[in-house]
C-alpha cells in the first residue's frame, strides 16, 4: 500500500444547513487512495448528507471539499469533472426502471464520454461480469432481486470508472439473505483497491475491510479509529452506547 | 454470523410440499360466474336485471338498424317508409359527411390523404416502426397531407371554407395532439423550471387558458384577434381556430404530464446525477420516459377529449362532421332523418374514441416494466 499517503478527498471546515438546521457542524477529513472507510452513527447524525456532498447531490455552504484535485463549487465544470471521479451507490438502489440492465450501464458513457455503442456494451458487460450478474443483462431491473438490483447498482456506478466509491447504507433495505451477496462484491471491490467511503450499519463487516471507522452523532464526527481499537475500547461514551446498541 | 451444522446432530431434511389443484368452484367458468355475477344476493338481482333489459332492448335495436331498415342506394327519400332505419340516407348524405363541400372532381385529393392517414395508424397500431420513427413520420405528416388537400406545388387551390366534415375533424384533432403534446410537455417541464421567471411565465399560460372556456378561446380565436392585428395582417380562420385549439390542448396536457413528473422520486435525478448525466440529459433520458408512462391513461383520455372537442368549432362558422350532421339532418328534401344522422354520428366518434382508447391500452400494457 504505498499509495497510502496520496491524499484524494480533502474536506476542511466543512459545514452544511438544511434551512436554520444545522445538519454538518465543521467536518474535517482527508482520505486517502486505496482507503476505505466506513462511516456510522444513529440515523439523524448527518452520515448521508457527508457522503452526498462529497459528488454534491447536496450543497454544501460553508467549508472547502477538493475531490482528486478539484474542488467543488457551484462551477459545472469543477461538478462534473468530480462525478466522473466519484460513484455512488444508494440504499434503494434507483436503477433506472424503464432501461434495461444493460442500458442503465451504458447511458453515461455512450452519452457523457461519447463512447461507441459498442464499446460502452463490452465494458459493462465487463462490470457486470465482475458483479456476477452478467446473464440478468437485458431484464429490466424490476425483474431482479432486491440483492441482483444492488449489485447492478454498484456495476452502474462503475460504469464511468471512478476513482473513488460511495456507499450510502447499500444493505439497508435488503432482505437479510441478500445482504452477503452485496457485501461479497463491495469485499472484492476493496481487495481491488479502490477509494471508498462506506455508510453502513454492518459492524462485521467494518470490522472485516475498514481502514478506518468514524463514528458520527449530531452533525460531528465524535470518533475517529481503526477498526480493533474502535470495536474494543472507544475513546468516547458516546461511541461507546451506540456500539452496545447495535451489537 | 454462519450457523455451523453441528454434527453430533443430523439434520432432518426439508422438503416442500406438492402443490394441490385449486378448488373447482373457484376456478373455471364455474368460479368465474360465482366471483363476478352471482358473489352475493344483491349481485344476483343486478345481473338479472341487466339480462331483463337487454332482452327487452337488444332486439329493437337490431330490428331498427339492420331487419327492418333501408338499405337502398337510391338518391331520394323512400316514398313509403318502413318503420326501420332509412340508411340510403346517410348513403347520400356521405361525401358531404366525410369532406364537406369540397369539389367533387378533385375528391381523389382527400380520398388519398384519408388513406395515408388510415396507413400510419394501422402501422402506428401494429408497432412495425421504431418509437423514433414513428415520432417522426407523425411530426412530418401534417405537411404533405395539408398540400395534398389544400393546393399549391402545382395542385389546384382548394378554398378552405369548402372544408368540412370528418376530414376537418380528423384534421383539426390529429395536428392539435401532434402540437400540444410538445408544447404540454415544455409548458409542464417549464412550470418545474428552478428559473422564476420561465415558471411564473408557464403557470401564467396554463392557468389562465385553463380558466377559460374552449369555446370562448375559439370565439376570441376567430372574432376577437383580427381585432387587434395590425392592418394587412391577416392570418385565415381556420389557423387561428386550430392555434386556439393548440394552445387550450397543450394547458391540460401539461398539467397531466406535471403529475408524472411529481411521481418521480428525487433518488432517480440523484443517481442520474452521480453518473455524471448533465440536467437536459437527465430530464430527456431519466425522467420524462417515466413520467410519460406513468400518465398514458390521462394523456389518451386528453387525446379523446380533444378529439371530441374539435365539434366546438361550428359555433365560429366550420362545418366539421357533427356540424355537417346536423346540417344535414336539416336538409328540407330529407327531413325527418335525424335519428339515423345522430347514431351514425355517434357509431363514427365512438370507433375512432374507441381505438384510441384501445391504442392507449396497448402501450401502456407494453410498457410495464417488470
Amino acid at each position: 500500500m504505498n499509495q497510502q499517503n496520496i491524499p484524494i478527498i480533502e474536506i476542511t471546515n466543512l459545514n452544511k444547513w438544511f434551512d436554520n438546521f444545522h445538519v454538518l457542524k465543521n467536518i474535517n477529513m482527508t482520505v486517502h487512495k486505496g482507503e476505505i472507510i466506513v462511516i456510522c452513527g444513529p440515523s439523524g447524525s448527518g452520515k448521508s448528507t457527508l457522503i452526498r456532498c462529497i459528488n454534491r447531490i447536496e450543497e454544501h455552504q460553508k467549508g472547502k471539499i477538493i475531490v482528486a484535485g478539484t474542488e467543488l463549487t457551484g462551477k459545472m465544470k469543477n461538478i462534473a469533472s468530480v462525478r466522473k471521479e466519484v460513484g455512488m451507490v444508494f440504499q434503494d438502489f434507483d436503477l433506472f426502471p424503464h432501461l434495461t440492465v444493460l442500458e442503465n450501464l451504458t447511458l453515461a458513457p455512450a452519452w457523457i464520454l461519447k463512447m461507441p455503442r459498442k464499446k460502452a456494451e463490452e465494458t459493462a458487460m465487463a462490470l457486470l461480469k465482475r458483479v456476477q450478474i452478467h446473464d440478468q443483462a437485458f431484464k429490466m431491473p424490476g425483474q431482479l432481486s432486491g440483492g441482483q438490483q444492488q449489485r447492478v447498482a454498484i456495476a452502474r456506478a462503475l460504469c464511468m470508472n471512478p476513482k473513488i466509491m460511495l456507499f450510502d447504507e447499500p444493505t439497508s433495505a435488503l432482505d437479510p439473505e441478500m445482504v452477503k451477496e452485496v457485501l461479497d462484491v463491495i469485499r472484492q471491490l476493496a481487495h481491488d483497491g479502490m477509494t471508498m467511503i462506506c455508510v453502513t450499519h454492518e459492524m462485521g463487516f467494518a470490522k472485516q475491510v475498514a481502514n478506518r471507522i468514524l463514528f458520527m452523532d449530531q452533525g460531528e464526527i465524535v470518533e475517529e479509529n481503526n477498526p480493533e481499537t474502535f470495536f474494543t475500547s472507544p475513546k468516547y461514551d458516546r461511541t461507546q452506547k451506540f456500539l452496545s446498541q447495535i451489537i | 454470523m454462519t450457523i455451523s451444522p453441528d454434527a453430533s446432530k443430523e439434520l432432518h431434511v426439508f422438503k416442500p410440499m406438492p402443490d394441490l389443484p385449486a378448488p373447482l368452484e373457484s376456478v373455471g367458468i364455474i368460479g368465474w360466474l360465482k366471483g363476478n355475477l352471482f358473489s352475493s344476493k344483491i349481485n344476483s338481482l343486478l345481473t338479472f336485471a341487466a339480462l331483463l333489459f337487454l332482452w327487452k332492448a337488444v332486439p329493437p335495436l337490431i330490428s331498427w338498424t339492420i331487419i327492418d331498415a333501408t338499405w337502398s342506394l337510391s338518391s331520394t327519400p323512400d316514398p313509403t317508409p318502413k318503420t326501420g332505419a332509412c340508411w340510403t340516407f346517410i348513403f347520400v348524405k356521405f361525401r358531404v359527411l366525410m369532406v364537406g363541400l369540397y369539389p367533387q372532381e378533385l375528391l381523389w385529393r382527400p380520398i388519398l390523404a384519408f388513406v395515408i392517414f388510415g396507413v400510419v395508424c394501422v402501422l402506428t397500431a401494429l408497432r412495425r416502426l421504431q418509437t423514433r420513427l414513428l415520432i417522426a413520420l407523425w411530426f412530418f405528416l401534417p405537411l404533405p397531407l395539408f398540400f395534398l388537400i389544400n393546393g399549391g406545388i402545382g395542385l389546384e387551390i382548394v378554398e378552405q371554407s369548402l372544408w368540412g366534415g370528418l376530414m376537418l375533424s380528423t384534421g383539426l384533432a390529429a395536428i392539435g395532439i401532434i402540437m400540444s403534446i410538445p408544447l404540454g410537455i415544455l409548458l409542464a417541464l417549464g412550470r418545474r423550471s428552478n428559473m422564476v421567471i420561465v415558471k411564473s411565465l408557464c403557470i401564467g399560460i396554463i392557468e389562465s387558458i385553463r380558466g377559460v372556456p374552449l369555446i370562448t378561446i375559439l370565439f376570441m380565436a376567430s372574432v376577437m384577434l383580427p381585432i387587434f392585428l395590425p392592418r394587412g395582417m391577416n392570418i385565415n380562420n381556420l389557423l387561428r381556430v386550430q392555434i386556439g385549439i393548440i394552445l387550450f390542448s397543450s394547458a391540460y396536457i401539461a398539467e397531466v404530464v406535471r403529475g408524472g413528473l411529481q411521481a418521480i422520486s428525487q433518488g432517480q435525478i440523484e443517481a442520474a446525477a452521480s453518473i455524471g448525466l448533465k440536467n437536459w440529459t437527465i430530464t430527456y433520458f431519466i425522467v420524462l420516459p417515466q413520467a410519460l408512462r406513468h400518465v398514458i391513461p390521462s394523456l389518451i383520455g386528453r387525446c379523446v377529449a380533444l378529439f371530441k372537442d374539435t365539434s366546438l368549432v361550428i359555433i365560429v362558422g366550420l362545418l366539421d362532421f357533427l356540424g355537417m350532421i346536423k346540417a344535414s339532418a336539416q336538409d328540407p328534401e330529407w327531413l325527418g332523418y335525424d335519428a339515423e344522422a345522430y347514431v351514425f354520428c355517434a357509431l363514427i366518434y365512438w370507433i375512432i374514441c374507441f381505438s384510441m382508447s384501445q391504442y392507449g391500452k396497448s402501450i401502456e400494457h407494453r410498457n410495464q416494466w417488470s
